[in-house]
């Protein structure tokens, strides 16, 4: 077993919270994990990324090489392609959909989604939307972790003891919201990915 | 034992509570910040009653852990890359005095200035000193050296450098822990003048160091971290220092066809090094910095020897290694399937909504109208990002400090008035001194103190100089009535432009102090507070 996974985000959204439950959860089954996190002046709203890797074998680079990433999860389209060249030839591009906007130069939303939407294996969700009808405004990031699920090797169970571990020491409300919203947005990956198999 | 799941970082810190300290000294730097932030937020930490206060700066924090060496207790102290220049005095001369409680000098490289304004190599500084260093490869390393360390140094009687790099210090992975040892005594040193670096001491402490510098050699050729790999294809010999081990064995999925030497620990092992160049045709070196060992093997003379790496093209000259870099090295197949698509834009760093420099800059930005451009002097933190759209206020960071010394020479020059922009922390770590100056002399220098009352860049640390802005440049002389205090929100934009108008007129030293906390720091307090009640 081995994933190796890119998550990324703009400074700020706390992409983070992704890696700390998944990197959690791979410890707590017992398995290897390599988790590149950026600290520093990215974090004031430029691009950020980390690089998870998951294995039963020893791990050797905390850092992915290009062309190997099973998955590029993305809290915002736009950063979603920055890390295309990491990804495997059959690897899943799970992104949010609403664009974070803090520069000038942002490109025409449409283009973007355009672009994830010819992409072959793709998730394309409205993680704020799910999360604001399932839990809160504030689980999106675990809307995403609940889209990449399917991919992950590790079950529901596991991941759900995951979001306990890591929201837990903030009340039993909060970690109910997150496994809410992880489980709404595994339900949509689920759908979407059974329509993209199928039309393929 | 359960394993950790740590930061590079965060493992040094804890070899370092396990390994008996008694105390940690830092100035927050990426990437190192997190070293003494962990023991801060350490249980075990508290219950020790390990000291973990951050300093003013790198200097103050690299003395004081002398100070806590000199007597007999175990120290450790942290720093990024360009801190060591600012500590460089005292840690070099560390190195002659010696230690007595162990000492690691703890250095975090950014190859690549993820966050920092230049990529120098630490190593060069322990060369420099004549101290040994270590280069973990992992994080398992990481925390072993730092547990170990302390009982080096003691042996030797000797600081030692632990040098590591942005990747390792900000990548997780699960650690094993070793035995809590107990803190050390106060025992003072048994030479009541080793410490006394008084010309005629400092001699005979100085060759003592030298004298020692066999032995480290003995140990690194004797050392668990260097390690020669044998291999059947004896058509190249490749040495990898620290991190980049990691990056050669994921190329090779931990099977290099080649020998190798692992260099974690210097000086260099001499032996091991003959041996390898000795039974290979070809030398590869990979560094994750400065092509240090390629030039100690090639030097001056080395010209025709068979030695690549950083110097001849092979590795690029700058830069932070990653797996692919040293895949083309060495001939390795990197597999890209997509591109990045044209439509994808940069995103460079920004200050955030509603921080407190931006009504600075706009206000600034319009006081300077009516003067010709280029005098905005400005330092190191957040604000420094002001140099970007739409602001593109500022015209230098060069160093910690720099914005007012360097304006005070523009000033001097002619260019007045001069306007120097500083961060609350980075004034405590480095511009009062160079204020002093402007004040001795009365120079046409504008000082503006952008008073966040934090350490904002890496994160909200505590403030050195938190509350004490105000009074320490009426206390080092500046005229009471150029100090003016404003609030940086927008529905004050008028007034504070007066005021800045009014103190581009006046010819002397004026301080300018926006005071507003910065918006991180409030969201995180108030989640603090939340969790607080929710307990």
């Amino acid at each position: 077993m081995k994933k190796d996974i890119i998550i990324a985000g703009v400074g700020g959204q706390g992409i983070l919270s992704i890696a700390s439950v998944l990197g959690y959860t791979a410890v707590k089954a017992g398995l290897e994990l390599k988790q590149s996190e950026v600290h520093g002046m990215s974090q004031r709203g430029g691009d950020v990324q980390s690089h998870l890797r998951i294995s039963d074998k020893e791990i050797y680079s905390d850092l992915i090489p290009q062309g190997l990433a099973d998955l590029i999860v993305s809290v915002e389209p736009m950063e979603s392609l920055r890390y295309l060249p990491w990804l495997c030839e059959n690897g899943w591009l799970i992104t949010n959909s609403i664009p974070f906007i803090n520069t000038i130069k942002y490109p025409d939303i449409e283009l973007l989604l355009n672009e994830i939407n010819n992409f072959k294996n793709h998730i394309l969700i409205d993680a704020e939307d799910i999360a604001k009808k399932s839990a809160s405004a504030r689980s999106a990031n675990m809307v995403m972790l609940g889209a990449t699920s399917p991919f992950l090797g590790l079950t529901n169970e596991q991941l759900e003891d995951g979001i306990a571990g890591i929201f837990g020491r903030k009340g039993e409300k909060i970690v109910q919201q997150n496994i809410d919203a992880f489980r709404a947005g595994k339900k949509f990956a689920e759908e979407n990915v059974n329509k993209i198999l199928i039309t393929k | 034992m359960e394993k950790l799941h740590l930061l590079g970082d965060e493992a040094i810190a804890q070899g370092a509570i396990d390994g008996g300290i008694s105390g940690i000294y830092a100035y927050p730097g990426t990437p190192s910040t997190e070293i003494l932030e962990y023991v801060q937020h350490s249980k075990e930490a508290a219950k020790r009653n390990i000291h973990a206060t951050w300093s003013a700066n790198e200097k103050t924090a690299m003395e004081a852990a002398l100070g806590m060496s000199y007597t007999g207790k175990r120290a450790m102290v942290c720093m990024k890359h360009v801190g060591l220049n600012v500590a460089a005095d005292a840690f070099v001369n560390s190195a002659i005095t010696g230690a007595n409680g162990g000492l690691v000098v703890v250095v975090a490289d950014d190859p690549s200035m993820h966050s920092s304004q230049n990529e120098q190599d630490s190593r060069f500084y322990g060369q420099f000193a004549l101290t040994p260093i270590f280069e973990p490869s992992n994080q398992q390393e990481a925390y072993y050296m730092s547990y170990e360390g302390f009982d080096f140094s003691e042996k030797f009687g000797v600081p030692v450098l632990l040098r590591l790099t942005t990747r390792l210090a900000h990548s997780r992975s699960g650690v094993v822990r070793y035995e809590m040892k107990n803190q050390n005594e106060v025992k003072i040193p048994s030479n009541p003048t080793q410490f006394v670096l008084l010309p005629s001491i400092a001699r005979k402490q100085y060759k003592t160091l030298l004298n020692k510098q066999n032995e480290f050699e003995e140990e690194s050729e004797n050392s668990k971290f260097n390690i020669y790999f044998d291999g059947q294809d004896n058509s190249l010999g490749i040495i990898a220092c620290g991190i980049a081990f990691n990056y050669l064995l994921e190329n090779f999925q931990g099977k290099c066809p080649y020998p190798v030497l692992k260099i974690s620990q210097y000086p260099i092992p001499r032996k091991k090094i003959e041996k390898i160049i000795n039974e290979t045709q070809k030398i590869l070196v990979l560094e994750d910095g400065y092509p240090i060992v390629e030039n100690l093997l090639k030097g001056f003379l080395g010209k025709n020897l068979n030695i690549t790496g950083r110097l001849d093209g092979t590795v690029p000259r700058d830069g932070e290694l990653n797996p692919n870099i040293v895949a083309k090295a060495i001939g390795r197949p990197i597999n890209t399937y997509f591109q990045v698509p044209d439509v994808v834009a940069g995103r460079p760093p920004s200050l955030c909504s509603g921080c407190p420099h931006i009504d600075s800059f706009n206000v600034l930005n319009e006081a300077l109208k009516n003067y010709s451009k280029g005098r905005v002097f400005s330092d190191i933190g957040c604000y420094t990002l002001a140099a970007l759209p739409p602001f593109n206020s500022v015209n230098s960071c060069v160093d910690m400090g720099a914005s007012i010394t360097m304006a005070k020479g523009a000033a001097d020059a002619g260019l007045v008035p001069a306007i120097a922009v500083i961060g609350d922390s980075t004034f405590s770590h480095s511009g009062i001194t160079g204020l002093l100056d402007c004040v001795n002399e009365n120079s046409n220098v504008k000082v503006l103190i952008l008073d966040n009352d934090t350490t904002g860049m890496t994160g909200g640390q505590d403030s050195p100089a938190s509350g004490k802005i105000e009074n320490i440049c009426k206390g080092i002389g500046v005229d009471p009535e150029h100090v003016r205090i404003i609030n940086p929100l927008k529905k004050f934009d008028d007034v504070n432009l007066k005021i800045y108008l009014e103190e581009f007129e006046y010819n002397g030293v004026s301080v300018i102090i926006p005071q507003r906390e910065c918006i991180q720091t409030i969201g995180k307090n108030i989640k603090t507070k939340q969790t607080e009640v929710k307990k």
